[in-house]
């Protein structure tokens, strides 16, 4: 009943919004809440060695779904207390009650991924996140907004059909081994059966379809356009944690189809995007790109680790998809506090902002610290042993490749937010003040970044292993 | 394998098919891409009634009735209501590339699905996958196609649904037992879909003036101000 619970509430919370749109901030933010404790819930008895009963063949969750959930969850609290006074000055309360709903939706879905385990309902999960979100990035309804939601749509809709094609052949393989039940169990016990010819052919189809909506390169065009048009809110689940959902699908099937060269594959996914990214965010002007560039750099490290395939890199990998979830969230916050200091997106036209805004200046040179990787934020810790667990696995090309682009990666990140943060404040520029809802949000997505640095608390290190666990060969 | 008679009928509802994705590649006026959408869920519901009827199986028989009310009928609807009617009159006089070069492409890709299917049915055989894979999997590859050349939202829209009805085409074969709530599901999904992306290009052609999505192009890095 817990795991149903997880994602009624915020479908709850949806119809809510849309009959009384004066409580809608609040709810947003009790229902994010209150998935946020269940899903803390679950994570401990998961970790604990214990299982949270769900329906059998459609819903569960072991330690990998736990901690997706949790992260999952964390992020739309986060988002919820942001948006509160964020977008409190953006619209009528029409379209305001749409934006509540919408994003209420939109986490459902998102949640839904790793709740489900039948195989069918996570493509359709997995497309729902699409559907729900499409407004949400064009929200705005400007030019380049509905620019976006169109790439985002028609993009991400296209790679999920070639991922059905993929499912079927998938649900073909299972029977044809013999296998009944068309879940991660039931697949996982036939896959050692399965036909090597369909079983990688799923796998293709699957990696390429649902790595369109991961950002893998050369499958992103339309990423940074919907990280960088959405409001910041939605920016948090989009790059935050709507990846993560996705790329949590691939990352069970890679164990499975390891048979097949699924390692190789995402390796070479992994690096390009990796590498593609690293170059592509040292000429961006908008500092939304900047961070949507490095959401596909971290997806990318995070596939090539699980290419590496060792129980070492799994929990790497693992470990990264915590440290990107709470970097990245801090992050796009950080880029919503300088967009209600400075009122542009432009780098080059925000100057001197720890002087405008100390809040908003030291919390995008935190963020951009925390994301690039400098210890002694989690992102490093997370790359770190990912790049020890390739040397230890004998991946030493990839190993290399991959640690001269995350070095290009960290200075590209650097330089701009340096020249945020630092330099002269245009003429004329009183120091602002920014929402109290701002605030607190900050302060909540900023204790796991400076905490988890510096201490993993035990029961979230025995999740992250039993993650690692469903990861590795 | 196949069964004599009804085999037959089979592969020419699946050349019929075929003929339809063909058909979405070069049709110019929008009110004619919904309409080859409309013939080709037809199709769908009809092979997956007759693979249904042959193999006694009432599973695909409701998977065929479903498609059949969901596809050629809630889904056209659904667009005719959110979409301005003025867009389905409008003709894509310029095509990004020319029909004669796109049929052409297309043709080459329906000879690639025939050899990638072909590797498949080596592996694993199932009755009627013969037919019904490499024509999905060429409808999957011309809709990708047509998504792509397209400048026209509603046109890109369709080729996103004509690439499911592809994937459930080599479906009705190869899954022919999923479940029944899952098949439900995707009814739903699509008709969730139709409503959203008709929506979004209603929005388009209040802002922007037209529904010309390939026009829309101010995200760039290099470029502007």
């Amino acid at each position: 009943m817990i795991l149903i619970a997880i994602f009624v509430l915020p479908i709850a919370a949806a119809a809510v919004a849309m009959i009384e749109h004066r409580v809608a901030p609040a709810v947003t933010v009790a229902a994010a809440l209150a998935a946020f404790g269940l899903a803390v819930h679950v994570g401990l008895t998961v970790a604990a060695g214990g299982s949270i009963a769900g329906i059998p063949g459609w819903i569960a969750a072991d330690g990998l779904s736990a901690l997706l959930l949790l992260l999952i969850s964390f992020v739309g609290v986060t988002g919820a207390v942001f948006s509160v006074g964020y977008m409190a000055r953006s619209g009528s309360d029409r379209r305001l009650r749409g934006y509540y709903a919408s994003y209420n939706l939109f986490l459902a879905s998102i949640l839904a991924v790793p709740l489900l385990a039948e195989l069918s309902m996570v493509w359709i999960a997995v497309e729902l996140t699409t559907l729900f979100s499409v407004f949400l990035v064009g929200y705005t309804g400007d030019h380049a907004a509905l620019e976006a939601a169109w790439k985002y749509a028609v993009l991400t809709l296209m790679g999920a059909a070639i991922a059905l094609l993929g499912f079927l052949i998938l649900f073909w393989g299972l029977r044809a081994a013999g296998g009944t039940a068309f879940t991660w169990d039931g697949v996982r016990n036939a896959a050692p059966g399965m036909t090597p010819a369909l079983l990688g052919t799923a796998f293709l189809l699957i990696l390429v379809g649902f790595g369109t909506k991961v950002g893998l390169v050369p499958l992103h065009t339309w990423l940074p356009d919907a990280h960088s048009q959405a409001p910041t809110p939605v920016c948090l689940l989009l790059s935050g944690v709507e990846t993560s959902a996705v790329l949590y699908v691939i990352l069970r099937l890679i164990p499975l189809a390891a048979g097949v060269g699924s390692g190789v594959w995402a390796q070479v996914f992994g690096l390009i995007s990796v590498g593609a990214a690293a170059f592509l965010l040292l000429q961006v002007r908008d500092y939304k790109r900047l961070f949507a560039f490095s959401t596909v750099e971290h997806m990318g490290i995070i596939l090539t680790a699980a290419g590496f395939g060792s129980g070492g890199a799994a929990y790497g990998a693992t470990y990264q998809l915590l440290a990107h979830a709470v970097t990245k969230s801090f992050a796009f916050l950080a880029a919503g506090l300088v967009l209600l200091a400075m009122g542009t997106r432009e780098i080059d036209q925000v100057r001197g902002l720890i002087r405008r805004s100390p809040l908003a200046g030291a919390a995008v040179l935190v963020g951009g610290l925390a994301i690039a990787g400098a210890p002694p934020f989690v992102v490093f810790l997370s790359e770190f042993s990912i790049l020890r667990a390739g040397i230890g696995a004998g991946y030493y090309l990839a190993v290399g490749l991959l640690g001269l682009f995350v070095v290009i990666a960290f200075f590209g990140i650097m330089w701009h937010v340096a020249r945020m943060a630092f330099g002269r404040p245009p003429e004329g520029m009183e120091p602002v003040r920014l929402p109290v809802s701002a605030r607190i949000a900050v302060a909540i997505a900023g204790i796991p970044v400076v905490a988890l640095g510096m201490y993993l608390p035990g029961p979230l290190h025995a999740l992250l292993r039993l993650a690692a666990e469903a990861l590795s060969r | 394998m196949t069964h004599g008679v009804i085999g037959s009928v089979n592969a020419l509802i699946g050349g019929l098919f075929l003929l339809t994705s063909f058909a979405m590649v070069a049709t110019r006026q929008v009110r004619g891409c919904l309409g080859q959408f409309v013939y080709q869920s037809i199709l769908l519901a009809a092979s997956a009634l007759l693979i249904g009827g042959s193999t006694a199986s009432w599973h695909l028989v409701a998977v065929g009735l479903i498609t059949l009310i969901t596809k050629p009928i809630l889904i056209p609807w659904l667009l005719r209501r959110t979409v301005p009617e003025r867009i389905f009159t409008r003709r894509e006089v310029a095509l990004t590339v020319n029909a004669t070069t796109s049929l052409l492409i297309a043709l080459g890709l329906a000879v690639l699905s025939y050899f990638i299917a072909r590797s498949l049915l080596f592996a694993a055989a199932a009755d009627f996958a013969a037919v019904n894979l490499p024509i999905g999997i060429a409808g999957l590859l011309l809709g990708g196609y047509t998504l792509t050349v397209r400048r026209e939202a509603v046109p890109q829209l369709i080729a996103i649904l004509t690439m499911e009805n592809s994937a459930f085409f080599a479906g009705i074969a190869i899954a022919p037992d999923l479940s029944i709530i899952a098949e439900l599901a995707v009814a739903f999904d699509a008709l969730v879909l139709a409503f959203v992306i008709g929506l979004l290009t209603r929005l388009i052609h209040e802002r922007a003036g037209h529904t010309e999505v390939a026009r829309l192009a101010e995200l760039r890095e290099e470029a502007k101000r």
